[in-house]
C-alpha cells in the first residue's frame, strides 16, 4: 500500500524559498501572485495492508522524523 | 578533562573541534554515529560542524536519530555538557535539546565570513571566560543558520538568561539575532558561529579559544 506525505511550513514561519519563487514569478510577469508556500511531498511503499494501520503508523514516522513539527505539519494520505 | 567529539558521515568540523580542545589541555575521543555508547569517562560531548548525511531532510535529521545520538540525549539528560557547533547545533535543536530549530538563510545564500558576537551571558562553563556584553570575532559558514522558535520560547530564552550570543549586524534572519542558547540546566550550548575555528593564532585570531580554556579547566574541577 502507497503512502504520501505532505509537510508544509506552518502559518507564521516564514518560508524564504517560497519568497524567492514568488519573486522569480514576478520577474517573469506572472503579476498578481499574493504569496508561494514550497513544502515536501514524500512517498512511503508499506508492506501494510490495512489502510487504518498504515495512516497510524506514517503518522508516527512523521512525529519522529518526517516533519519538525516546530515549523512544519503534515498530511498522510494512504492510496 | 575527557572530551568526546561525534563523527557522522558529512561532518567536517570534527577534527578541528578535537584540535581546539586538546589545545586547551583534554583528551579527546573521536566517537563514531553508529557506536552506540560513550567512552567511559566522557565530561563533554561536542557534535561538530558539517553536513551530516548531505543535509538530507532537513538539517541535522537523520544525524539525530543515529544511534550515538540516544547516548548524546541521555549524557546531557545525566546533567553532561553537551556542545553543539553549526550542523551540531542543528542536530541538537532536531533531538529537542535545544528548543527552536535553524531555517534556510533569509537571503537564500550560503555566507561564509567572519562576523562580530556580543556575549549576551557569562554564567555557563562555555562563556565564563568572557565578559558579558563583550564582543568577539567569530566566523559563520552555513545555509541554514536562521534561527527560529515562536515568541513564547524567545520570550522565555530571554528570561531564563539563555541566548549565549547574538549577533551584532543578523546575517541570516535570526530572530532575535540569536547566534547560540543554552538549555535550561546550562550545559548544553548550540551555536551557528565556529570558535574552533578562531582559537590560535594560525587561524586569524584566538576569540573562539576561551570557551574550550573554560570548559577544560571547568570541567577539570568537577
Amino acid at each position: 500500500m502507497k503512502a504520501r506525505v505532505h509537510v508544509m511550513l506552518k502559518n507564521g514561519v516564514l518560508d524564504p524559498q517560497g519568497e524567492a519563487v514568488r519573486h522569480a514569478l514576478g520577474q517573469l510577469g506572472f503579476d498578481g501572485v499574493e504569496g508561494v508556500r514550497q513544502g515536501k511531498v514524500i512517498e512511503l511503499d508499506l508492506a501494510e495492508t490495512d489502510a487504518d494501520a498504515a495512516k497510524a503508523r506514517v503518522t508516527e514516522m512523521c512525529e519522529k522524523l518526517l516533519a519538525n513539527t516546530v515549523i512544519e505539519s503534515y498530511s498522510v494520505e494512504i492510496a | 578533562m575527557h572530551a568526546a567529539v561525534i563523527v557522522f558521515p558529512g561532518s567536517n568540523c570534527d577534527r578541528d573541534l578535537a584540535v581546539a580542545f586538546e589545545r586547551a589541555g583534554a583528551r579527546v575521543s573521536m566517537v563514531w554515529h553508529k557506536d552506540t555508547a560513550l567512552p567511559e569517562g566522557v565530561d563533554i560531548i561536542g557534535v561538530p560542524g558539517g553536513f551530516s548525511f548531505g543535509d538530507y531532510l532537513r538539517c541535522g535529521a537523520i544525524a539525530a536519530n543515529s544511534p550515538i545520538c540516544r547516548s548524546v540525549v541521555d549524557h546531557a539528560e545525566r546533567g553532561g555538557f553537551v556542545l553543539g557547533i553549526c550542523n551540531g547545533f542543528q542536530v541538537l535543536t532536531e533531538t529537542g535539546l535545544l528548543p527552536g530549530v535553524l531555517l534556510r538563510n533569509a537571503n537564500l545564500k550560503y555566507i561564509c565570513k567572519p562576523v562580530d558576537l556580543r556575549v549576551e551571558t557569562a554564567d555557563s562553563a562555555f562563556t565564563q571566560g568572557y565578559e558579558a556584553g563583550s564582543t568577539i570575532t567569530v566566523p559563520i559558514a552555513h545555509h541554514d543558520g536562521n534561527y527560529f522558535a515562536d515568541d513564547e520560547t524567545l520570550k522565555r530564552l530571554q528570561g531564563e538568561a539563555r541566548i549565549a550570543f547574538r549577533y551584532c549586524d543578523n546575517p541570516n534572519g535570526s530572530a532575535d539575532d540569536i547566534a547560540g542558547v543554552l538549555s535550561q540546566n546550562r550545559r548544553v550550548l548550540g551555536m551557528m558561529p565556529h570558535p574552533e575555528r578562531m582559537a590560535e593564532p594560525l587561524q586569524g585570531g584566538t576569540d573562539g579559544a576561551a570557551m574550550f580554556d573554560s570548559l577544560v579547566s571547568q570541567l577539570a574541577d568537577a
